[in-house]
């Protein structure tokens, strides 16, 4: 028998099961359900009560791999999680360096295996922490870095050499980038050595999390130019971590988050082939982050897709030749959006959960976050849970022990199909508004996202979906917690400390410095070596900010709601 | 920006109550912000939307040019006991202490007792539904304002 005919019987028998399967479907629609419960995802997607095999296309078996294979469904390791356990990677910082430096060294005594550095506003948006519209913020929701001098005390005993680190910053996300090298060369580790991640995904920023700086192309210019420096210096450092997590978190629905995320890691690809690049000299150290809500196998069948996806686009669109090219790597987060501020103590269970569908998606690390997180910065204690959450995860449950154990399973397997189908059309839509930077420029991803939000605040509030203490099961009075408080300390402390670098340095260095950036952006060659110069001359982080602003311009957000 | 229709309003009054939602400081969260203003817009209220990163000056200087009554604001950042108090000095210096100065977002429920002192209407937490704000604003209209 011929294969096409061997098909046409396996699609004859196909077509026999799925009449099959719509007849009994029909029988159980007319049974009793419980009336008071929509049965969509929190994305708003209709689910079955439940899946059959026939749900799902021929040809599975191509659609997955094995774990390790293409296109890497299973996962990008043949042996998952016994050859190596997630990074346990929570995200930290606030107040100055000096804060924070105890909060890194009090994690890794606890069994963390990696840093992830939270930065104040100010620094997200590239001011110094004595700009007159960093008042009232500095040291708040991050920590204050605005110098090497800074970066050099927020890892002052932390061997740059060992440890590897997630820095997630955007608009100044090569001003950092500069200051955390600068600081490595001062312990005398190269940059060859370091390993880690800058999250310099600028155009989720415009989508959602909006610490911008320059507008898209110039923002994009410099993106490419941290693409083609560390290929050649520091080929073990991530340069991108393109993010879903705060698109997400703004609202957007599971599709979206995926569709949104991977059109703009496309966009930053064709990038880099502009540029002249290979694409197999930057792809590889392209890494991800999602977000890891509540609604459970949706969250798994969404990594899944996402492998699938990408490694499909890359080697078939891009032509990556390189299998590390083809490979989605990504760190996660528990949703921060699906925590809420009535009987907080709950929102361990939630992250708990989240988690689980974290490891299950096949995760290369993960954060986990803490239960006070809508009320505060957390607390030792709540950091202290969160992270042992991980650890029992991957110690008591036993699902490290399994690579992909949802693959196989009909209703993960149609979940996953739909949502790369669900994705490629989103990524028509994208098309038909021009790609990725024109819509940025209309609103239309922020538009899409917004509405998705509303979509969800409005079933909430009409009582069509339950949250347990919100509007379902809730308290009188709910026991109060201890939670974090951050004073004007920190900013004093910054201010004092700028003024000390300020009046300490070679002014006329720093000048030079600044001015050879200003010529490297204005003769449109790469900024990187420039900008580690002024790094080095103890610019600080907004004097670097403004001189390329004085030739980029800024970028203005389209205002809607 | 402002919408064409407005119904709604307070029965004593003959017009909408004109809302100013703003985002104060470098905080970019502004998913509240935006159904908050959406909410207060499907109530029958006039609601102008800042965008986001606005000092305390421009969004008061936006509130006198609007002539709105009520100014919103939306702090996650942990910078609101800075930023509210100068958003009220700014509109009593522009003479405008009859505005109605509130807003929501993470603050600590003694910090909006220490804020209220200051000048400042009630605050909203996390998890508060829209409709608790627009009753809020509502029954403040009807004691507050005449045309």
């Amino acid at each position: 028998m011929t294969t096409s005919s061997r098909r046409d019987v396996e699609g004859q028998e196909l077509e026999e099961l799925r009449r099959d399967a719509a007849a009994w479907r029909e029988h159980v629609a007319r049974l009793p359900v419980r009336d008071e419960t929509d049965f969509s995802t929190i994305s708003g997607t209709p689910v079955e009560a439940v899946y059959l095999p026939s749900d799902l296309e021929p040809g599975l078996e191509d659609r997955t791999g094995r774990p390790g294979d293409f296109p890497y469904t299973r996962g990008v390791h043949p042996t998952m999680y016994r050859g190596r356990l997630w990074t346990m990677r929570q995200f930290a910082g606030f107040g100055t360096a000096e804060d924070t430096n105890q909060r890194y060294k009090f994690l890794l005594s606890r069994g963390q295996t990696g840093l992830s550095v939270a930065f104040d506003f100010p620094t997200l948006m590239g001011y110094d922490s004595d700009h007159p519209r960093s008042l009232g913020e500095v040291g708040k929701c991050g920590v204050a870095i605005s110098s090497l001098e800074d970066m050099e005390t927020l890892f002052d005993g932390i061997p740059l050499g060992d440890v590897s680190t997630s820095m997630t910053i955007n608009g100044p996300a090569a001003m950092l980038f500069c200051f955390y090298v600068a600081a490595a060369e001062r312990q005398g580790v190269a940059p060859a050595r370091l390993r880690g991640t800058i999250q310099n995904d600028i155009l989720k920023e415009f989508m959602a999390q909006h610490a911008w700086i320059y507008p898209a192309e110039p923002a994009l210019k410099i993106i490419v130019d941290m693409f083609e420096w560390a290929s050649e210096h520091a080929p073990q450092w991530n340069t991108i971590s393109i993010s879903g997590y705060h698109i997400r978190e703004a609202g957007s629905t599971a599709a979206q988050e995926l569709a949104f995320t991977l059109a703009n890691g496309f966009c930053y690809v064709e990038h880099g082939l502009e540029r002249g690049m290979d694409v197999d000299a930057f792809a590889p150290r392209l890494s991800f982050f999602w977000d890891v809500h509540s609604e459970f196998f949706e969250e798994v069948a969404k990594m899944r897709a996402a492998r699938r996806i990408w490694a499909r686009h890359l080697r078939g669109r891009y032509g990556a030749k390189d299998p590390r090219s083809w490979k989605m790597r990504f760190h996660s987060q528990t949703a921060g959006v699906s925590l809420v501020a009535q009987q907080p103590l709950n929102n361990v269970v939630r992250v708990a959960y989240q988690a689980m569908a974290a490891a299950l998606g096949g995760t290369q690390s993960l954060h986990t976050n803490a239960y006070d997180e809508t009320l505060a910065l957390p607390t030792e204690d709540s950091v202290r849970i969160a992270l042992r959450t991980q650890q029992i995860l991957a110690h008591e449950t036993g699902v490290a022990n399994v690579a992909d154990p949802l693959g196989g399973s009909w209703y993960v397997e149609a979940l996953t199909d739909r949502m790369e189908q669900e994705a490629e059309s989103l990524f028509a839509d994208i098309e038909a508004q021009g790609g990725v930077v024109k819509a940025i420029e209309a609103g239309w991803f922020q538009r899409q996202i917004a509405n998705a939000s509303m979509r969800y605040v409005s079933d909430v509030e009409a009582g069509r979906r339950l949250v347990v203490g919100v509007n379902a099961f809730e308290e009188e009075q709910d026991a109060p917690i201890e939670i974090l408080r951050i004073g004007e300390q920190a900013e004093n402390r910054q201010r004092e400390r700028l003024a000390g670098l300020r009046a300490r340095r070679d002014a006329a260095r720093a000048d030079q410095a600044m001015a050879e950036l200003a010529r490297a952006a204005r003769e449109d060659r790469n900024v990187i070596p420039a900008m580690l110069d002024c790094a080095r001359a103890w610019c600080t982080l907004y004097e670097i900010r403004h001189t390329l602003e004085e030739i980029y311009g800024s970028y203005r957000e389209p205002v809607f709601f | 920006m402002m919408t064409p229709e407005s119904h709604a309003q307070p029965r004593h009054l003959a017009r909408p109550v004109r809302v100013l939602v703003a985002k104060p400081g470098l905080d970019g969260h502004d998913r509240g912000a935006k159904v908050v203003a959406a909410a207060l817009r499907d109530a029958g209220m006039e609601v102008v939307y800042t965008g986001l990163h606005q000092t305390p000056e421009m969004i008061a200087r936006a509130a006198v040019q609007e002539d709105v009554d009520v100014v919103g604001l939306s702090i996650l950042s942990g910078a609101h006991m800075t930023l509210f108090p100068r958003v009220r000095d700014l509109l009593n210096e522009a003479g405008r202490p009859d505005m109605l100065l509130t807003g929501g977002g993470i603050i600590p429920e003694d910090d909006m007792a220490t804020l209220h002192a200051r000048g400042v209407g009630q605050l909203f937490g996390p998890g508060t539904p829209t409709s608790a704000l627009i009753e809020y604003i509502e029954s403040w209209a009807a004691d507050n304002l005449t045309d």
